[in-house]
């Protein structure tokens, strides 16, 4: 990697030293083998998918229906496949790194070094490419259609966001066969990251990473938030949403206020790594103290990003399974609201440790204090939905249940540590590692995993398969329970975060209860792939293309599924909160419309610009890292003149005749009037096409 | 445990006591469950009283939930079925009032504890504090003693129920100096001083670490504190002036150098003392100062005189 090399001007520093393969073939050592092992699963998987889609011809139907899709469902769907691809690279370096803790006294099979890419990039895609994409995919699926709108605002720029997620994911995956990502953890904290301590690749591909997939996330932001106030139905007001909605749109606020300061903290550290800037270097007034203000201005919002819209898929799920309207509606807005506010005031807490006096830790302190005061109102009105409800067991409610356990013990390690003298104690130690996967796991995880089970019939026309479901949910319960809550108590014992290795022997005990507990996460990331298979097979016997389930109350119930490519024949009515419900007990659902009530629907035209911008700052990406200038001026023209072109396009959408929906919706409901609707006691059997019978309490005793 | 207050106190005094008994099997104590001086001990009683307090919010959860799917299970026809009922004001106001309560308490007891465990607060103690600088390097930790002279590396001696007054600065990347049993973290920061205050209340040996991940050596960047009584200090300070040697600038340049205690160590050839610790008999005045200011000259510092950064060289020092 040195500038005298012929090429330099060609290939920059990339030689033929970034490939891991080779260390591995000079030092055989485990840790060498592991990261060639890595390298070459990525080889290997990438071949396999090519060979697949070219066996199988799918190459047209991929480009055709899926990569120049604009359809917000189809764009959400590639969202949580991105993030699931992701999940288990993250979930097994996950298992690697725990496995290396319980055999780390005096040593272990991995070197520091190695360790610490680890941990860099495991924090780098849980959070990046597996929590946001799957976000993004549930709410970009759902979301339009709750709300009664055909699409985003933006569908183009709907594309151009998971294209830039996928940047970044990719960029990712390719630092494991070019090269190393950064080692100075998924904070990335200058000096350490900076040019002088940090001189190789690693904190390049993290910039680049984090810069493209933060501006994706950012427009995502916008779109989601336009498209709630632009885009709702006739009479669906704002207090009519459905709460998923509200919590939808407290994210999009967060992201398009939070995902900035990210963006701008990683492109600074890239002006002080690239054009000698001084921005968080040690001399010449740099400052690193500056960085790590502007990155958790965005970190700490980011967590309730994340969190909200799990908040939101309980608030669905726990009243449909309930059988009942959600507790404290506007309670809950208001609670989510203040959660969204007062997320940007609290960054602090992430570092009460610098120095700083104590009344501006009390400030930040008593700030993130009160941000339990809402969360608590959410478990409680939860709680009081299930009151006088009839509750059915399902695997969503089983996923609420550990939520409502394990959540709460994270929200009182929460308030533990919002106390500045606490924390002086248990930061940067496994109590914090501790505490944050316990909000994210039970919290965020748990939320979008029972939104997957819940909404994946709207998706597919057929539901997720119910005994493997279970399963899943009690792996991810007691696998979470036995891999994080020692390290609760291993974080009291001193033990610091990012310990490779260790000397204190009393460690052990708890870190092999922990691996055993990550051994169970991986039986359950692997139960989702099966369960998935096990679905597809028996499509036929778990079939709903009535689209109504689970009885659900709101307008995404009311389409077939899955829904046509405009979501809703004739754009609905709302007359009240849980309209769908209402429309069922008062006969308006189902209803069929006459026959001028059709219309021409316009829908955007398919574009691959998308493709063209992820493809564009990936070589981007790369040619930043390896320093190859004229490849990068030669990636950014290109996109330049793609936008250009696109701008002389005249026409970007076609019309979908109304004779054409007008057939397909009535030979749906000729579908619905056939069918026999289920009771939900024969909710997870066959017999459930996805029409339900109507359940009020004057009926019970003719559903017993 | 005897006088702390708040309800659950048994229950987590029992956990407590479980973590205390685990990480109590080595010599070497490195909790603040643990605690061997007032700091800590306080900050272990406000854990407590915080999580005691919150378990009002919290018990109802962990009690309601399983009655509540028992009692409204689907098949259970006695229970009664209220699709509609979505509003009580009298529970919203406890559902809201009871938990702004229990925070209002917290954040009255954070504001006295953060205010009484403020790291920049000297402690009140019968004997004239001890100054210490503590300066954090690739991997291991510096303590200068300036009042006595002496310096040494990875080894922390303090005389008992005397104050300690640290100051503290980092001359490479950011790093976090804890000592679990005496008292809280607190950053060091290359160009800029920390403060941290400590008592120990009992001679003991404490487990001190670098919490901030600083590369390869990171694990290994641990010390021992050693609280002993006024005589052992003198005779420690006494066998530190006997058997150490020098710490000039060239000596320091080396020092600084990327490595742990026991690298060091070899590398300076230095006899005495466990086998990552090093013992300086002198030391540079102002050295302390000078490690701060090297930053702030207004110059470039290049690579080559930064002590941790990736083409450090210990004799650059002297050739520029």
């Amino acid at each position: 990697m040195n500038t005298d090399q012929p090429l330099h001007w060609l290939l920059g520093r990339l030689d033929i030293s970034a490939l891991p393969i080779l260390p591995a073939i000079r030092n055989p050592t485990p840790s060498e083998f592991v990261a060639a092992g890595a390298a070459l699963a990525v080889i290997v998987g990438a071949f396999a998918a090519l060979a697949f889609l070219t066996w199988f011809r799918l190459w047209t139907p991929l480009w055709r229906d899926w990569l120049t899709s604009t359809d917000h469902k189809r764009i959400g769907i590639m969202y949580v496949v991105l993030a699931i691809v992701m999940m288990a690279r993250g979930v097994i370096e996950a298992g690697v790194m725990r496995t290396q803790q319980a055999f780390g006294l005096g040593g272990g099979f991995l070197t520091p070094e190695h360790f610490s890419e680890l941990f860099t990039t495991h924090g780098t895609i849980m959070i990046f490419f597996v929590a946001m994409p799957l976000i993004a995919g549930i709410v970009n699926y759902i979301m339009p259609l709750q709300i009664g709108a055909r699409d985003m605002s933006f569908p183009v720029m709907n594309q151009i966001s998971l294209g830039l997620t996928a940047t970044g994911a990719a960029l990712v995956m390719i630092s494991l066969v070019l090269a190393q990502f950064s080692n100075g953890t998924w904070a990335a904290y200058p000096p350490y990251t900076g040019l002088d301590f940090n001189p190789g690749t690693g904190p390049d591909y993290w910039i680049w990473t984090i810069v493209f997939s933060g501006i994706g996330s950012t427009l995502s932001g916008i779109n989601f938030a336009v498209t709630i106030y632009k885009e709702r139905a006739p009479g669906m007001t704002l207090f009519r949403m459905p709460v998923f909605c509200w919590t939808v749109l407290c994210t999009a606020i967060i992201m398009i206020f939070a995902l900035p300061p990210l963006t701008v903290a990683a492109l600074m550290l890239g002006a002080d790594r690239y054009l000698d800037f001084h921005f968080f270097t040690n001399d010449l007034g740099g400052n690193m103290m500056n960085f790590v203000n502007l990155f958790w201005l965005f970190g700490h919002p980011e967590v309730y990003l994340l969190v909200i819209p799990a908040y939101g898929v309980l608030s669905e799920t726990v009243a449909t399974f309930s059988g009942k309207r959600i507790y404290g509606y506007t309670s809950m807005v208001y609670a989510t609201m203040a959660i969204a506010v007062l997320s940007f005031c609290v960054w602090l807490h992430h570092f009460f440790t610098m120095g700083q006096s104590a009344n501006v830790n009390i400030v930040f302190g008593v700030a993130s204090m009160m941000i339990a005061v809402p969360t608590g109102v959410k478990v409680y009105n939860w709680m009081a939905t299930m009151f006088r409800g009839r509750i059915r067991m399902t695997v969503p409610m089983i996923y609420a249940i550990g939520f409502f356990y394990l959540f709460v013990i994270g929200g009182l390690t929460g308030v533990i540590l919002a106390n500045p003298t606490i924390t002086y104690q248990v930061h940067n130690t496994l109590f914090l590692v501790a505490h944050f996967h316990n909000v994210i796991i039970p919290g965020v995880v748990f939320g979008l995993l029972s939104g997957y089970h819940y909404w994946f019939p709207k998706a597919f026309g057929f539901r997720l398969h119910e005994g493997w479901g279970r399963l899943i949910a009690l792996c991810w319960i007691f696998g979470f329970s036995l891999a994080f809550l020692p390290l609760y108590a291993l974080g009291f014992m001193g033990m610091p975060r990012r310990t490779a290795n260790f000397t204190d022997p009393a460690y052990l005990p708890l870190l092999y209860v922990a691996l055993f507990g990550a051994a169970i996460l991986l039986v359950a990331v692997v139960s989702i792939l099966i369960q998935l298979w096990v679905s597809v097979r028996r499509r036929e016997e778990l079939a709903v293309p009535l689209g109504d389930p689970w009885n659900g109350r709101t307008l995404e119930w009311a389409t077939p599924s899955p829904p046509p490519p405009y979501n809703f024949a004739i754009l609905p009515q709302v007359r009240c909160i849980d309209d769908f419900a209402d429309a069922k007990a008062t006969g308006r659902a189902y209803a069929e419309p006459g026959a001028d009530a059709y219309e021409d629907i316009e829908m955007p035209d398919n574009t691959p610009i998308g493709v063209f911008l992820c493809i564009g700052t990936t070589v981007l990406g790369l040619a930043l890292v390896f320093y190859i200038w004229w490849l990068a001026i030669a990636s950014f023209v290109a996109m330049t003149l793609v936008f250009i072109v696109r701008s002389f396009r005249v026409s970007s959408s076609h019309v979908i005749p109304a004779a054409e929906i007008a057939a397909a919706h009535r030979h749906w409901l000729d579908q619905v009037r056939a069918a026999a609707p289920v009771t939900r006691l024969e909710e997870t059997h066959s017999a459930n096409r996805g029409l339900a019978v109507l359940e009020r309490p004057e009926m019970t005793g003719a559903a017993q | 445990m005897k006088n702390r207050q708040g309800p659950g106190r048994f229950l987590f005094g029992l956990a407590a006591t479980l973590f205390i008994a685990l990480a109590g099997c080595s010599d070497n104590r490195s909790s603040f469950l643990d605690p061997a001086g007032p700091i800590a001990a306080a900050q272990k009683a406000h854990l407590l009283e915080v999580i005691g307090w919150t378990m009002i919010a919290i018990v109802p959860v962990f009690v309601l939930v399983p009655l509540m799917l028992w009692r409204y299970r689907y098949r259970n026809a006695k229970a009664r079925y209220a699709p509609d009922w979505a509003f009580s004001g009298l529970l919203d106001t406890v559902m809201w009032g009871v938990p702004f309560l229990i925070v209002a308490v917290l954040a009255t007891l954070l504001w006295y504890s953060t205010h009484a465990l403020d790291p920049y607060k000297p402690i009140a103690s019968d004997e004239p504090p001890l100054e210490v600088r503590v300066v954090g390097l690739d991997w291991k930790w510096l303590f200068i003693y300036p009042d006595l002279g002496i310096a040494t590396v990875n080894e922390l001696a303090i005389p008992e129920n005397t104050s300690v007054a640290l100051d503290l600065t980092s001359d490479t990347v950011m790093q976090s100096f804890l000592i679990p049993a005496l008292a809280g973290q607190i950053y060091t920061m290359p160009g800029m001083r920390t403060r941290l205050h400590l008592l120990a209340d009992e001679p003991g040996r404490f487990e001190g670490m670098n919490a901030q991940f600083t590369g390869t050596g990171f694990t290994k960047q641990k010390f021992a504190t050693l609280a002993m009584s006024r005589g052992d200090f003198d005779a420690w300070v006494a066998r530190v002036r006997a058997e150490g040697t020098p710490l000039d600038a060239a000596t320091y340049a080396r020092l600084a150098a990327a490595s742990t205690g026991a690298e060091a160590k070899a590398a300076l050839k230095a006899g005495a003392g466990p086998q990552d610790v090093i013992y300086f008999s002198s030391v540079t005045p102002d050295l302390f100062a000078e490690i701060m200011h090297r930053y702030m000259q207004g110059t470039p510092v290049p690579p080559k005189l930064q002590p941790g950064a990736v083409g450090y060289e210990s004799d650059a020092e002297e050739t520029r």
